[in-house]
């Protein structure tokens, strides 16, 4: 079982980086989400898998770690807040800029070198 | 405690200027003495046992382990150091009061004078490394501020900008000395430090530390090739100058060479490397001193003349010559001072300073020529001043080393003509300025400054003149106790009389008032001569070489940071392929000896689930719509496989998370295009996808390694407490609201304050609606459908009953404050959704941001609760009480705290969604200009 969810979380990331290395602001936003749910379950696993065992007291025998669940649990939260201050970021710059690009700017050879001297 | 005095007393008169500002000039000047005044009169009460050569200690710890401390040190050297700079300094006090005008803001000039005071006397009085370095850069810092005191003359900035890039630049080799010294020696403190002269000589890192010292030393103390900042600095004040550039700044240098003179030097590297310095800048600086037409211009080089001398002297490395720097420091400071203050004198009464307009002043100003003709004969070593005294026994010296071995001999002949040209331009300024016919084309008539302008040139001039023909009286044992203290032992008979008889010495320095005479009078030939050469503007050469520096900077920076932010992701994801992946090549077996769970169908069909919706998220990410889908299926499948892996409080808050991700994400869609146009070549995802693929491997690598290594937490504490100390069975939401609770409290405040960033975003957004969807479709006139809302409507009330449930269960069950608040905040979304803000805001009207305040003052509060029961912030509190209905009832602190956590997540939810939602509506987030 392992192996199969350690393959899951290395795919998410791998589809997450590779999102996130897009040139617009949508599909990054997609691979961020992503990327969270990576890192979650990542963090989640670092308490090892536990089948039948919720850290209810008096319900099981073993419990599951419950550590990197709270943690988890407001990571998940707060990732919420990160991507939507994300998203908005991109629709007040698609406003500001009237493109969705990462850089603020259509990629163009030309102007690119104007700008940085 | 005393000691400690001497040096805040001048610390605090910084502010004394600055508060008597709106006095007038005289009382602010006077309050301004008074503090250096009272370190003066405390340092000459400790004078008799400084002068018997004790040495005086205040120590007060602060950080021992890092070696941090307040450390005051005086000894003789000190002692005399402090007694030149608190000394001249009232001096220069007295003189600024008269020299600076009505427009120029006494008060600052004066406060910058004391910080500068300060910094000088925390170099001379410390006893620990660090914090004399603390002070030499303090030096640096308020040195610029005081060269710069004009800021609006171009000169001034720009000398003040070369002065500290210089002096700043030494400090920092300074302090690579001094760390250096600290770890060979193992202390930073200065006895120590003194004491192990043959430990730090014998490591193998004593050249590069000496090296390192030396140009802390060389480039304060403008020695050559570092010496063209000085002249520069002229631009300063001339007080500034008199005070800086002859008797404290510049001496910082020399000074560091006489603290440090026990313990590094007398090897063969000291000599070589000072003393051929010093030589070099002795004659440099006397030959160009002589072709300046500027007054401050010929006393800078002439100043970086007599620094060259000292520190050739202290190159040396005979006790005798040691003795000599000493005795030189005294009278250099003492007859440079007073040239400067003439100097300025000259320039406020006839406003000018170039020698070629300013002519037979003596008409006009007598006693001050007077003054300035006694200080520069002393200048120029003429018997009965004392000048002549040091500059005889630096003549002995000369004679008496065997630096160079069989050419030894031209270090006095050498020294000869250095004093030659020292006695030209000695003349010059007295014949050129004094007398030689009439000024010409001067804007004002010269006359003689206001009496008391005169005071500090003539106490000083005086000074000149007794320890000229008393010096055993005056300063003998001034200048034992010093010479005690840099030699750190035995210092040699030495004879501080005028007449030493007919010998080498004397007729050197009658060779140079003759040779002197003879090159002045023939000055004409020699200017003409030195007219051909071309002229070195030290100024433009150094900005032309910093601009360079600066436009290779810009050029280095542009290459690294081109402004693509993939760029940057690129080059950070590959470093942490390279940084974390190593670490794993090293291991031999990734599987860490824990039995792996079986397998079984159900969780392999939701794995594969996952895995395609994934897949299709990034097959198809340019579709955004269908993206989207793709995606809420992977997190569905994640809370699902939370729920799989027991942890059923994470499964809630990941589905519910999902719901409002996904409606934020439609939102932004509405806002957004809809589809991305293709626009990475296929080399570039090719790129993009093998980075993708090995951050990866390297995280599911890293994730299988964790996954089946033994577990060791500190759960089991948690577990075994949760009940007993916090009152519940659900451990999970325990560990959230009591044993971590301050992190959750963190938590909720980010939480808040991205939902307040977001609003504030959102205001002023220029308006546009698309009227379309991405492929052209127009939206539906037809807003709200009415299945939607008729089922929105019964729905709230059960979706919050529900919520209320699960906060309350939370405690001991899944559930808690963060769930249930994703529920409500969920619940009431879809009322946005189904009815329209309108709707919505007629019949709840409520500011988002208020609540998410309230939310987190619940929270707060509750936490604060705990003081008033004298606990830590955040002790919780439990009982169990009977009720007659309910039963047997548990009430928790922890319940108040989570009901801040529900209250922040409603809100802040609430303000992200429902803002961008009313985005086009007449209710978007405007700015309101308060007043």
């Amino acid at each position: 079982m392992e192996t199969l969810v350690a393959c899951c979380i290395g795919f998410l990331t791998a589809c997450g980086i590779f999102l996130m290395l897009r040139g617009r602001t949508f599909p990054v936003m997609l691979g961020l989400t992503m990327l969270s749910y990576a890192v979650n379950l990542f963090i989640f696993t670092s308490g090892r898998l536990t089948l039948r065992g919720a850290a209810v007291l008096g319900t099981s025998e073993h419990y599951a770690d419950p550590l990197p669940q709270a943690l988890v649990l407001t990571a998940i939260v707060i990732g919420f807040a990160m991507t939507a201050f994300l998203v908005i970021l991109a629709i007040r710059a698609r406003a500001d800029l009237g493109n969705d690009h990462v850089d603020g700017k259509l990629p163009d050879a030309d102007s690119f070198k104007k700008e940085s001297r | 405690m005393t000691l400690l005095w001497i040096l805040l007393l001048p610390l605090l008169g910084t502010l004394v200027p600055l508060l008597t500002a709106k006095w007038n000039r005289s009382a602010c000047a006077l309050a301004t003495a008074l503090p250096p005044a009272f370190a003066l009169m405390l340092l000459m009460y400790h004078s008799p046992a400084l002068l018997a050569g004790e040495t005086l200690q205040f120590v007060r710890q602060w950080a021992p382990v890092l070696g941090l401390q307040l450390h005051i040190r005086i000894d003789g050297l000190a002692f005399l150091f402090a007694l030149l700079i608190l000394g001249i300094g009232l001096l220069i006090i007295l003189y600024a009061r008269y020299y600076l005008s009505e427009r120029d803001s006494m008060a600052r000039f004066y406060a910058y004078l004391m910080l500068f005071m300060t910094a000088m006397l925390g170099i001379v009085l410390s006893g620990n490394l660090l914090q004399l370095w603390l002070f030499w850069e303090l030096t640096s810092v308020s040195s610029f501020l005081l060269i710069s005191f004009w800021w609006h003359k171009s000169e001034a900035r720009r000398g003040a900008r070369m002065a500290l890039t210089v002096t700043g630049a030494g400090g920092l080799a300074l302090l690579a000395a001094f760390l250096l010294t600290g770890q060979i020696v193992g202390s930073y403190e200065l006895d120590l430090v003194l004491a192990s002269a043959e430990l730090i000589q014998q490591h193998s890192l004593y050249p590069l530390l000496l090296v390192l010292f030396l140009l802390g030393c060389f480039t304060k103390s403008a020695q050559f090739p570092f010496h063209f900042w000085l002249p520069n600095a002229m631009a300063a004040p001339t007080p500034v100058s008199a005070y800086l550039h002859s008797a404290t700044m510049v001496k910082a240098g020399i000074f560091l060479l006489a603290r440090f003179y026990p313990a590094l030097s007398g090897t063969e590297l000291w000599f070589v490397l000072v003393s051929v310095t010093g030589l070099a800048t002795l004659l440099i600086g006397a030959y160009l001193a002589l072709f300046k037409h500027d007054l401050k211009g010929l006393l800078a080089y002439s100043t970086i003349s007599h620094l060259g001398l000292i520190t050739l002297l202290f190159g040396m490395g005979t006790d005798l010559a040691a003795v000599a720097g000493v005795f030189h420091i005294i009278n250099h400071a003492t007859f440079k001072a007073s040239l400067f203050m003439a100097a300025g004198i000259i320039d406020h009464e006839s406003g000018s300073r170039d020698m070629r307009k300013l002519n037979g002043l003596w008409q006009f100003m007598p006693i001050t020529a007077t003054l300035a003709m006694v200080a520069a004969a002393a200048m120029a070593g003429v018997p009965l001043l004392n000048g002549f005294l040091s500059k005889e026994m630096f003549f002995a010296e000369t004679l008496h080393q065997h630096l160079l071995g069989s050419i030894s001999w031209v270090i006095p002949v050498l020294a000869t003509v250095a004093a030659v040209f020292s006695v030209a331009y000695s003349m010059r300024f007295i014949h050129d300025v004094f007398f030689n016919g009439q000024p010409k084309g001067l804007t004002k008539t010269p006359h003689e400054p206001p009496r008391y302008m005169r005071v500090p040139v003539e106490v000083l001039v005086a000074l000149c003149i007794l320890v000229g023909i008393f010096p055993g009286y005056l300063i003998g044992d001034l200048l034992h106790a010093a010479s005690l203290a840099v030699l750190a032992g035995e210092v040699p008979e030495y004879s501080l009389s005028i007449w030493h008889g007919l010998n080498l010495p004397l007729l050197m320095s009658v060779l140079a008032l003759a040779g002197g005479t003879l090159i002045y009078v023939n000055r004409k030939h020699l200017f003409d001569f030195q007219n051909t050469l071309p002229e070195m503007d030290a100024l433009n050469s150094f900005e032309r070489l910093v601009k360079q520096f600066a436009a290779r900077c810009v050029r280095l920076y542009g290459f690294i940071d081109n402004g693509s932010l993939q760029r940057y992701m690129t080059l950070v994801l590959l470093s942490f392929v390279i940084l974390a992946g190593t670490p794993l090549t090293n291991l031999a077996v990734l599987w860490g000896g824990r039995e792996e769970l079986p397998l079984d169908a159900v969780n392999v069909t939701g794995a594969l689930m996952l895995l395609i919706a994934a897949f299709a998220t990034v097959v198809w990410h340019r579709k955004r719509v269908v993206a989207l889908l793709m995606i809420s299926v992977v997190g569905l499948m994640v809370s699902i496989a939370f729920t799989r892996f027991s942890a059923p409080d994470l499964a809630l808050t990941q589905l519910s998370v999902e719901v409002v991700t996904i409606i934020l994400l439609m939102l932004a869609l509405f806002f957004l295009p809809h589809k991305t146009p293709k626009q990475s070549e296929a080399s570039r995802v090719v790129r993009d996808v093998s980075i993708a693929g090995m951050v990866g491997v390297v995280i599911g690598s890293l994730s299988y390694a964790l996954m089946t290594r033994p577990l060791s937490s500190i759960s089991d504490f948690f577990i075994a407490n949760a009940k007993t100390g916090g009152g519940g069975t659900n451990v999970v939401n325990v560990i959230l609201v009591d044993f971590r609770g301050f992190d959750t409290l963190g938590e909720i405040t980010v939480l808040g304050i991205a939902s307040l960033g977001i609003f504030k975003l959102l205001t002023r957004i220029p308006l546009f609606k698309p009227s379309s969807d991405g492929d052209g479709r127009p939206w539906a006139l037809e807003r709200h459908s009415l299945l939607l809302s008729t089922v929105s409507q019964s729905l709230l009330p059960l979706a919050v009953m529900v919520s209320i449930y699960i906060f309350f269960r939370g405690h001991n069950l899944p559930g808690g404050g963060f769930i249930a608040g994703l529920v409500t905040a969920v619940a009431i979304i879809l009322q946005y959704i189904a009815q329209g803000v309108d709707w919505v805001k007629a019949r709840m009207n409520v500011e988002y941001q208020r609540v998410v305040a309230v939310g987190l003052l619940i929270a707060l509060l509750t936490g604060a609760a705990s003081w008033l029961f004298n606990r830590p912030f955040l002790t919780s509190w439990f009982d169990y009480f009977d009720v007659p209905v309910l039963g047997k009832l548990e009430l928790a602190s922890a319940i108040a705290f989570d009901l801040g956590v529900y209250v922040t997540v409603v809100g802040s939810t609430l303000l992200i969604l429902a803002s961008l939602g009313k985005m086009t509506t007449s209710h978007r987030p405007v700015h309101k200009e308060t007043i």
